[in-house]
């Protein structure tokens, strides 16, 4: 406890200092690639009859929304004197944003990986060692990234005096939810900005994947005010609800404490915590940002789910419409612009974020790509 | 009983000049049969408290021992109610030994704190700890359980300061359990020049007995422990005996109980020692 209290009041410092923020608005401006551009997709519009334009995150350097984080992150384990990086991942976005930062500041960095996902994303594995980082294959429980997250934790514990835990999700315990939602809601202001710009008017929906929901909450923090915007978060419905093999913890899960946050939870009826199925790593996590838990509660948010199949046929319309290929993640995202589009009307706007893109997945689904072409 | 049992323990212990040894098990590893023969014969061994560990999906302070017993315990069916179940028939036969549940919050969340707390009480558990709820967040907890006079048994470690310490012991009962090394259970071996500086600490802050685990291996390291502390936990070490034994095929229950024995009679004999 007192490690995150700790980083709770070296956070609340940062956040108040116009030097940190300078600093980290720099690293995004010339280094991320910064703002990301908003793009519309004419034939995904014509395709789903909405005015469709794409939040273009997978454009960042190293390919995801992920780096938004690990830079604010990382500047502030250097102003907090931490020497040493720890982080989990699923997909490898994370891990390899992680041992991006880590590579610009001199940092060592262990990334622990779930060993099925090491397996299933080997091109970020690569990536990560690449850039000097060290993965280390977690095999306890599913080998997915909720044990990835046990052993970063248990890495921490017993390193606390000089390692940072760079938590990539909007999950874990407080102050991570918050810190990771305010690194990211870069997403949803330059979203915010951009579209009243080219459209001069605000959106009539939000589009997001969730998995611990961090480009999610970037994308929507920004627009809670605006009650017109309506909010549609998507999680991964796996092999179908009925099935269990899935890993949409609003849609199927129940409220539980895991990893230090209160939310929903995948669960069984003793509390022990569910794995998660997903074709998509980064979405394999059997809990849900705590927000993202309040606004379904409130009404604010909508969360729908997409299983692998309808991930699969979105991610292949995506490249041969608009010659973008999604992370699998954003392609759950993309899966559910139909319903979104129906809502909205033709000349409904929609905002989607598209979070990372697909080159890791290409080996992982090569199997089904011949069917999809 | 309950809390009441814990104090009645430490006091008499007091009066012996010795520290408890306290064993932890895992309810239910490898399976409810061979646990509760294990359970069932650690007083004769020389156990003075007990603590039931409940296994977790994802325990995540604890090392790799525990983290295989807790996974052998939930693959051969123990669940919430399987624990209590265990508790409840020790109680039939031992009036004594105090029993100390320690697990993680979603399964006590899951099953209701009230539920949870009356369950327990009935089942002749008389403390609690719970590795991932920090005090901050314990409010619900620590009210379903002193409404059953049960101990919510707050941890302390190296990185707890005098002030934090303060908290930590606010609403403790039983005793404070002191986390001997930074890091998950089963790790490195504890030193035991910097936990005498730490337990002192510790004592400033409550007037509860002292437990210390979390390093402590060997016969030789828990009679070191004994000299500082008012209980001595053994876990992971034990839980590695049950892990060899399967690995070799054989029953488990004697290999843990010598193992349970010897730690004893070198705790026993600590302060006797010099």
């Amino acid at each position: 406890m007192p490690l995150v209290l700790t980083l709770e009041q070296a956070y609340a410092r940062a956040k108040a200092d116009a030097g940190f923020q300078a600093e980290l608005a720099g690293y995004l401006s010339s280094y991320v690639g910064r703002p990301s551009p908003l793009y519309f997709a004419r034939r995904l519009s014509e395709h789903h009859r909405a005015r469709i334009w794409l939040k273009r995150e997978e454009l960042n350097h190293t390919g995801s929304h992920k780096i938004n984080n690990c830079m604010g992150q990382i500047l502030l384990a250097r102003r907090m004197g931490k020497t040493r990086i720890i982080a989990e991942t699923g997909a490898g976005q994370h891990g390899v944003a992680t041992a991006t930062a880590c590579a610009l500041f001199d940092l060592p960095c262990v990334v622990y990986m779930g060993a099925v996902d090491v397996e299933r994303q080997a091109p970020n594995v690569l990536r990560m060692q690449l850039l000097g980082a060290e993965v280390r294959p977690v095999t306890s429980g599913s080998a997915t990234l909720k044990d990835a997250m046990n052993e970063a934790l248990r890495d921490w514990v017993a390193n606390v005096s000089d390692t940072y835990y760079l938590i990539g999700s909007a999950a874990g315990p407080h102050p991570y939810p918050v810190m990771v939602r305010d690194f990211q809601t870069v997403i949803g202001r330059e979203a915010r900005a951009q579209i009243l710009e080219a459209e001069g008017v605000l959106p009539d929906a939000l589009v997001a994947c969730v998995g611990g929901g961090s480009n999610a909450i970037g994308l929507f923090h920004p627009f809670l005010a605006d009650e017109s915007v309506r909010l549609f978060g998507v999680e991964a419905a796996g092999e179908g609800m009925q099935s269990r093999r899935h890993a949409a913890a609003l849609a199927g899960g129940r409220p539980g404490v895991l990893h230090g946050a209160h939310s929903y939870l995948l669960q069984d009826g003793d509390g022990q915590i569910l794995e998660a199925h997903s074709i998509s790593a980064g979405l394999d996590y059997p809990g849900i940002g705590p927000e993202h838990a309040w606004l379904r509660d409130v009404g604010r948010a909508r969360y729908l789910t997409a299983t692998d199949e309808e991930a699969l046929a979105a991610f292949a319309l995506c490249a041969r419409l608009e010659g973008i290929v999604p992370a699998l993640e954003s392609a759950h995202a993309l899966a559910k612009l139909p319903e979104v589009a129906a809502e909205v009307g033709k000349d409904g706007i929609v905002v989607l974020g598209l979070s990372g893109r697909g080159d890791k997945d290409l080996a992982s689904i090569a199997p089904q790509l011949g069917r999809l072409a | 009983m309950s809390l009441k049992r814990i104090e009645a323990r430490f006091a008499a212990l007091s009066g012996e000049g010795r520290a408890a040894f306290t064993p932890y098990i895992v309810a239910g590893d490898p399976d409810a049969d061979t646990a509760w023969r294990i359970l069932e014969r650690l007083p004769a061994a020389g156990a003075d408290l007990i603590e039931l560990g409940m296994p977790f999906s994802d325990p995540m302070a604890d090392g790799p021992a525990i983290q295989r017993g807790a996974a052998r315990a939930l693959a051969a069916g123990m669940d919430t109610a399987g624990v209590l179940a265990l508790a409840r028939r020790f109680r039939l036969g031992d009036q004594s030994t105090p029993i100390v549940l320690m697990g993680y919050y979603n399964p006590i969340l899951n099953f209701g704190l009230v539920a949870f707390a009356a369950a327990a009480a009935e089942a002749g558990v008389d403390g609690l700890i719970v590795v991932d709820v920090p005090p901050e967040e314990s409010g619900p907890l620590a009210d379903a359980l002193e409404a059953h006079d049960l101990a919510l048994i707050r941890l302390a470690t190296p990185t707890t300061d005098a002030a934090r310490l303060a908290i930590v012991a606010r609403r403790t009962k039983g005793f404070v359990y002191f986390v001997s090394v930074t890091g998950v259970t089963g790790g490195k071996e504890a030193d035991a020049g910097s936990i005498k500086s730490q337990v002192e600490q510790a004592r400033t802050a409550t007037r509860l007995p002292v437990a210390v685990g979390f390093g402590v291996k060997t016969a030789e390291g828990a009679a070191k422990i004994a000299k500082i502390a008012d209980a001595v936990v053994v876990g992971s070490a034990l839980v590695e005996v049950v892990s060899e034994s399967i690995a070799l095929k054989r029953d488990p229950v004697p290999k843990v109980l010598d193992t349970v024995a010897a730690m004893a009679q070198a705790v026993h004999s600590a302060r006797a020692g010099g």
